[in-house]
């Protein structure tokens, strides 16, 4: 009965879409992956978008959301096979727009439903791809409630 | 014979450690061989420096990133992410690796001017970032 009602609750979990709060960046990522991206933004986790997604962002890298992200072939192919690799499967991680953003998967949306549009005017937040501005240890991987302080707010209660 | 050793280290592409006045002087050649008589100056990378582009919204200038100081951290103005200070004063790495040298420039200057910049504006500028102080 008790292995029946594990069983249970790990199919639950598993079922879950993405436990979000840890998402550290897959050990197999090449150097390239952090010298590359890393370096105009924090390591997004890969499986904030789908393979199809990530796919069209490595194709259009000299339209890179305003800027210019352009890598020799080499490089550009390793970084992308790592992202299909461990991009999601699930629908609702798709992005939107053209190459797709993550902070407009319908999970991103419904995850930031509460914040108040002049969070995302703030200053010191400038952009959904500042994950940072709130995630206090995003760099490191970790999206726990408990280390989110929006600025203006403090402390983020759910 | 610098000068000559100097193009073949560009044209062979092979990445190795440089110094700023090295990287400069290498462009500062390639810039002479389109204009003879170029002499880079410190002088005309400050203006470059501080020249208002206005292509892009978000990146007007290089200050839009990188502060009105080369010797200050900046701050990516799209993501927010942290950027180390320009100077190789105050960041010892800076223009050292010819390659990561010409992808920021490729990168950067596609942002900011929407053109590729020329071996006499990367000479000017890595001259004016290495004298700053």
């Amino acid at each position: 009965m008790r292995t029946a009602r594990l069983i249970a609750c790990a199919a639950l979990a598993l079922s879950l879409p993405a436990r979000a709060d840890r998402l550290p960046v897959p050990a197999d990522a090449p150097p390239a992956f952090k010298a590359e991206c890393a370096s105009c933004h924090l390591p997004y986790p890969p499986a904030l978008l789908t393979a199809a997604d990530w796919q069209q962002v490595m194709a259009k890298l000299d339209k890179h959301y305003g800027g210019s992200a352009v890598l020799d072939e080499k490089t550009r192919r390793e970084i992308e096979d790592f992202l299909v690799r461990h991009a999601a499967t699930r629908s609702r991680m798709a992005g939107a727009g053209d190459p797709p953003r993550l902070t407009r998967s319908e999970w991103f949306l419904h995850e930031h439903r509460k914040l108040p549009d002049r969070t995302w005017r703030d200053a010191r937040v400038s952009s959904a791809s500042n994950c940072s501005a709130c995630h206090t240890r995003a760099e490191q991987g970790s999206y726990r409630e408990r280390e989110i302080v929006v600025p203006g707010f403090g402390k983020w209660k759910d | 014979m610098k000068r000559v050793w100097l193009s073949c280290f560009f044209a062979s592409g092979i990445a190795m450690a440089a110094s700023p006045p090295e990287l400069a002087a290498g462009y500062a050649a390639e810039a002479a061989r389109q204009s003879p008589g170029f002499q880079p100056s410190a002088r005309r990378g400050a203006e470059f420096y501080a020249r208002r582009f206005a292509v892009s919204e978000k990146m007007p200038a290089c200050a839009a990133c990188h502060t009105d100081s080369p010797l200050q951290a900046g701050r990516h103005a799209v993501t927010g992410k942290a950027i180390r200070p320009l100077a190789p004063r105050a960041e010892t790495a800076r223009f050292t690796d010819p390659a990561k040298v010409e992808k920021w420039f490729r990168r950067n200057c596609s942002e900011v001017l929407g053109r590729a910049c020329s071996a006499a504006e990367k000479a000017d500028f890595i001259l004016f970032a290495t004298e700053a102080k």
